[in-house]
């Protein structure tokens, strides 16, 4: 029971990680300018490192003999939890920083808080990741100051961003009862003052920024359920495609 | 940014492991100091290449030119008092 309930956490965090770090090697090639076009592509690969071990992690946990491959190109759409957040499209480049400073302050909060969990490979997995979300951090917290400080233009495009993605935050610290277990026994954290810390992290920079949260009721929720928005599929048959294709294919 | 269509270029200094001085390895472009010394870090150290980077502005740098060569340089190069090479070396020194 407990080990499935924390191979399906992990499977949440790592999914979220490939699907984020998927839509970052979008902009490969696309990027405003080539240094830009190199440093998403660098915070995708990272990202990519990371959803590698929470897979691997999860498929050993789960002990059902899926490793990381199986588990990222041989599951539908309904079996991915991944955050809506991260499946959301690229937009612009505003867009996609906004997306990425808020799942940036999400990780950090997250495995600040994992690295301290009673299970050791989930310990080592949060330590390792932190190091990395910190320098993403940094890079988009530069990015959401120029852009919203800067012209007119680039302070519009990052309130539409925020105003476009704010719906789908609400199941950043979602926790289900199941999950509560794990907490009990120091596997997990409680995830409620985590989400505390988070927003007013994000408040006070919005607030730093110039821009403001918009009036939104309507929060869309359902990654850990496997409800997604109409985009994963797209993601999914493009990820998927040659293993799908060529079942189990390697070069 | 001076700019609005154009980042600055700027040179690109790292430090390696092993190195004692930061080294030239390349320029980019970027729209500040900070951003540049975070572009460079993304460009030229990812593949664990330093500890160290310098990023300054290349319009900053004063460099000699190539016209001024002779006066420059050439004088150095027929004058070979000025080069330590009438010493004798003791038997056992090595790596000189």
């Amino acid at each position: 029971m407990n080990q499935t309930v924390l191979a399906q956490f992990l499977l949440h965090v790592g999914d979220s990680q490939l699907i984020l770090s998927h839509r970052l090697a979008e902009w490969c090639g696309h990027a405003p300018e080539l240094e830009l076009d190199i440093a998403l592509a660098n915070i995708g690969l990272d990202l990519l490192g990371q959803a590698r071990t929470a897979l691997s992690l999860a498929g050993e946990i789960e002990g059902l003999g899926r490793d990381e491959d199986k588990l990222a190109y041989f599951r539908t759409e309904r079996e991915y939890r991944n955050l809506l957040l991260c499946e959301q499209p690229n937009g612009d480049f505003a867009q996609t920083m906004v997306r990425q400073w808020l799942m940036d302050l999400y990780h950090l909060e997250l495995f600040t808080a994992l690295s301290q969990s009673q299970q050791a490979d989930v310990a080592a997995f949060a330590v390792k990741s932190l190091k990395e979300v910190k320098y993403h951090l940094r890079f988009s917290t530069t990015w959401m100051e120029r852009l919203s400080l800067g012209t007119a233009e680039a302070h519009e495009k990052t309130q539409q961003g925020l105003n476009q993605l704010w719906r789908f935050t609400a199941e950043l610290f979602e926790q289900n009862a199941d999950e509560q277990q794990l907490v009990a026994q120091g596997i997990l954290p409680d995830f409620a003052p985590l989400k505390a810390a988070w927003a007013a992290q994000v408040q006070t920079e919005l607030q730093r920024f110039g821009l403001s949260l918009p009036d939104t009721g309507a929060y869309r929720s359902g990654a850990k359920q496997g409800l997604h928005t109409e985009y994963l599929g797209f993601i999914l048959a493009e990820l998927q495609y040659m293993q799908r294709s060529y079942p189990n294919m390697a070069w | 940014m001076d700019n609005k269509n154009h980042w600055s270029l700027y040179e690109v200094f790292v430090r390696s492991k092993q190195g004692l001085s930061h080294r030239h390895v390349g320029s980019l472009r970027a729209s500040d100091d900070e951003v540049a010394l975070q572009n460079a870090r993304d460009v030229y150290t990812r593949r664990n290449e330093g500890v160290s980077i310098w990023v300054v502005k290349s319009e900053l740098i004063t460099s000699s030119q190539p016209d001024e060569k002779p006066e420059f340089f050439d004088p150095s190069l027929d004058k070979v008092y000025r080069h330590p090479t009438f010493y004798n070396i003791p038997d056992g020194i090595e790596h000189m």
